[in-house]
């Protein structure tokens, strides 16, 4: 009890207040710019953490990435245009609420079901990280490679333009990644001699293409669609309460697969969000009202990148592995600020890690409050005249891809995803499809080859351990799902008739 | 008698501009270096070994040189773009960065032109070695235990890793393996995407072998996950002083590192490399800098200029001969 008591006059310094206060407010500002995400909002405050004492410095990091994970979903719902990754798994589904004249509930959404989610995974890093951490410790690269399969069938279920064109939209993301020097064997593919095209292609630059850029070219293309009425936002909460009942199971779903997805190092908050939004569909009772602007699949997906956030703690404080590039950040400062990560933290440190549980809690408490703010900010966007609003966010997209590399490469990546994103959406590919490819490319490609090469190559070790035959069967059965479903209408037909 | 500028002043100074101008230099830099902020840029990204390094020499360079050292991470294409960036800059001291032991290593895979010497050497400040760690319930309680079930085990039956292909901890292995007159290949490795991957997967069971530097393995072997049996160095490390050196353990005599040093473009003017190798030093013999490595259980070098160019040839020709040993070199 005296350790809590400890932690929470460590919080209650004034620098550690002030740190979580104004690093929430950047996190919220960075998160919700187009092509910043929330992995370089956390990157860009180590340079500040250096000043810092060693609780307010991991305040910083824990408050700024869990808000800019929530305002990544602002420019989403608003503007078709996601912040961060993360947020483009749903963010046709919050921009067609938007559209049916609900934005604070499409935004109250994202705010309410982020904050309960991080206060999930919170508890699970109080509770569980032991356990937790020995289940990640049993991943190795076979269970890595059905699960990045697995993340990749999410495509199809996410799209609402015909399966064919989702698959054809995802292996297009794939080759993507195939491109560059960062494959298992080191060799330069794809990079025709350009140094540039050595680093591979990022997929956030990709991302802004595909969703700001090409949504300002179809702008330039469309007379302005009839203006949304403008109101004042109605309250922002109303109504959480009753959906939070509405759907228990959803959002419990979302997040226990959050906090799975986010103990298992190398998958994070984006490929949280898009498992949890597909699984959200195929279990849904109305799965057609997917894609409508129904909340069912945000609250789920919402809810479940959050709470990834706080799990992916746990492999990098007991193990020092990161649970996500965030954390991967994050590690290297705690480092520095002298709280090795290893069980001895836990136990000689006990009323730092409690401190640290307290601003976890804390940070998603006040979520509430700023994002509220934020949102009703934000909202004038939707006021401000068409011809206004395009120009700066290309300029937004140009600044934001030129930081990620400090190089004119990534603005031009951006321009030729703008392009290629434009002629596909125009012709029903789906873009997000795309970006999921780029984004499990990586890791589909590394476990496999790694994988094949620990086993001699042979294939039996993919079914073998425990872990992997257990994925393995889920991958198989939700790919065979479609063939037996058809199979048995064929079957039924002759009946019924 | 102290107000304003007295007339030798002025034409003193304009003598000296006019010379400045007449040897084809900047203006500013006719000044003591450093008059207006230096930009440094670092090859990695934010947030891993090589930034938080950079960063730590840049804060204790800005207290003592009392101008702004601004980090720019130019990353990508496996240090290939910062790395150019630095040996393409304007040679005028004004844009330096930090080499890592990956330029030694690139061009013999074709990657990039440059090489250590297209730079201006400034300082050595950092070396980490190699450790060989296992799985803390794997049989093998000594380096030497180890090496005789690796030398009784067929070709590529057992695995390492530690980083991707042809990295530098795949040479650690490489190495270790010529030494004991084994083919570079009879353990197989397996490309991981860095450190961290490497003894997750080793925790998991999947690998046999991880080469790589012991802070990074630090967090494992504390959670007895992990042991560390040896490690490629001359000296123990302190912060683990009963893990031995190979040459203790085994009479092998192979060391290696991966290190990191400030550097700038070729051609900089030499009143201000010895300006900035002296800045370097007290740098390095900083309390805060001392600190900061020990907290993190990096490895402190020092060599200044021309010495740390002397080191990085070295360390390039016998990365040449591993690299073309184990077959990844080019051409």
């Amino acid at each position: 009890m005296s350790t809590l008591f400890e932690a929470i006059g460590m919080v209650c310094q004034t620098d550690v207040l002030i740190a979580i206060l104004l690093s929430s407010i950047y996190g919220l500002v960075v998160g919700s710019l187009p092509g910043l995400s929330a992995t370089m909002a956390t990157a860009l405050l180590v340079p500040v953490t250096f000043y810092l004492s060693p609780i307010a410095a991991i305040a910083t990091i824990i408050s700024a990435s869990a808000m800019a994970i929530f305002s990544g979903d602002i420019p989403g719902a608003l503007l078709r245009i996601p912040g961060t990754p993360a947020s483009a798994a749903y963010t046709d589904e919050a921009y067609a609420m938007t559209r049916k004249g609900q934005p604070e509930m499409a935004l109250g959404i994202g705010l309410w079901f982020s904050a309960l989610g991080g206060i999930a995974g919170t508890i699970s890093l109080m509770l569980l990280a032991p356990p937790l951490a020995e289940i990640a410790l049993n991943f190795s690269t076979f269970e890595y490679f059905w699960l990045a399969f697995l993340g990749l069938m999410c495509a199809t279920l996410v799209a609402r333009s015909s399966p064919v064109k989702a698959i054809a939209s995802m292996f297009l993301g794939l080759l993507v990644s195939c491109v560059g020097i960062d494959n298992p064997a080191g060799a330069a593919r794809f990079t025709f001699g350009s140094v540039d095209l050595l680093g591979g292609i990022e997929p956030i630059p990709a991302l802004v293409g595909v969703f700001a850029v090409s949504e300002v070219m179809r702008a330039m293309l469309t007379s302005e669609p009839p203006k949304l009425p403008y109101r004042r936002f109605g309250s922002i909460l109303a109504g959480q309460i009753a959906l939070t009942k509405q759907y228990v199971k959803p959002q419990v779903r979302g997040n226990i697969v959050g906090i799975i997805i986010g103990v298992l190092p190398g998958a994070g908050a984006d490929m949280a969000a898009w498992v949890s939004y597909a699984m959200s569909k195929r279990f849904s009772k109305t799965p057609e009202k997917f894609g409508t602007g129904h909340p069912e699949g945000l609250i789920e997906a919402g809810a479940s990148n959050n709470a990834s956030l706080a799990s992916g703690w746990v492999p990098a404080l007991l193990f020092g592995i990161p649970g996500d590039t965030i954390t991967a950040i994050a590690i290297g400062v705690l480092y520095m600020k002298g709280l090795n990560p290893g069980p001895t933290l836990f136990t000689e440190r006990a009323s730092s890690m409690y401190a640290l549980y307290i601003i976890f809690i804390l940070a998603n408490i006040i979520m509430i409050p700023l994002g509220i703010v934020m949102i009703r900010a934000a909202s004038h966007v939707l006021r401000a005249p068409r011809a206004a609003i395009m120009p700066v966010i290309v300029l937004l997209c140009a600044v934001g891809a030129f930081a990620t590399g400090n190089n004119l490469y990534s603005v031009m990546i951006v321009a030729a995803f703008g392009i290629i994103g434009f002629v596909m959406e125009r012709n029903g590919y789906p873009v997000a499809a795309m970006v999921l490819g780029i984004v499990m490319g990586t890791m589909v490609e590394q476990s496999f080859v790694t994988s094949i090469i620990k086993s001699d190559g042979s294939i039996l070790p993919f079914f073998e351990r425990p872990v992997s035959a257990v994925l393995a069967s889920f991958t198989i059965a939700a790919l065979l799902w479609p063939l037996g479903a058809w199979l048995w209408r064929l079957r039924s037909r002759p009946l019924a008739q | 008698m102290t107000s304003g500028l007295t007339r030798r002043q002025v034409l003193a100074g304009g003598a000296a501009g006019g010379a400045a101008l007449a040897l084809g230099l900047n203006p500013a830099q006719a000044q003591t270096w450093p008059a207006r902020p230096v930009t440094v840029i670092c090859p990695w990204g934010a947030g891993g070994g090589t930034d938080a390094t950079v960063r730590i020499v840049s804060a204790v360079l800005e207290k003592e040189l009392k101008q702004p050292f601004n980090v720019v991470n130019r990353t990508g294409g496996s240090g290939v773009v910062g790395h150019a960036a630095i040996a393409s800059a304007a040679p005028d001291g004004y844009t330096i960065g930090i080499l890592t032991v990956e330029i030694s290593m690139l061009h013999w895979q074709g990657l990039t032109e440059f090489r250590p010497d297209s730079y201006t050497p400034l300082a050595l400040m950092n070396e980490d070695p190699p450790g060989i760690q296992v799985n803390a319930s794997s049989p093998y309680k000594t380096v030497k235990e180890l090496a005789d079930a690796v030398k009784a085990a067929p070709p590529g039956k057992l695995k390492a890793s530690g980083t991707g292909q042809g990295g530098i901890w795949h040479l650690a292995l490489v190495g270790w393996l010529t030494a004991m007159g084994l083919k570079p290949d009879h353990v197989a490795w397996v490309p991981l995407n860095g450190a961290a991957p490497a003894m997750q997967d080793l925790a998991a069971g999947g690998l046999d072998i991880v080469t790589c530097s012991v802070p990074e393995a630090r967090a494992m072997i504390e959670a007895g996950k992990a042991r560390s049996l040896a490690i490629m160095a001359a000296e123990r490390n302190p912060a683990f002083k009963d893990v031995p050196t190979l040459k203790e353990a085994m009479g092998i005599d192979y060391t290696t590192g991966a290190w990191r040093g400030i550097a700038g473009p070729k051609g900089m003017p030499p009143e201000t490399v010895a300006a900035m190798t002296a800045a370097l030093k007290k740098v390095n013999e900083s309390s805060e800098f001392r600190d900061f490595m020990a907290s993190r259980g990096f490895g402190v070098r020092w060599a200044p200029g021309a010495e740390f160019g002397s080191f990085m040839e070295a360390g390039d020709k016998a990365m040449g001969v591993a690299m073309k040993a184990a077959g990844l070199a080019k051409g």
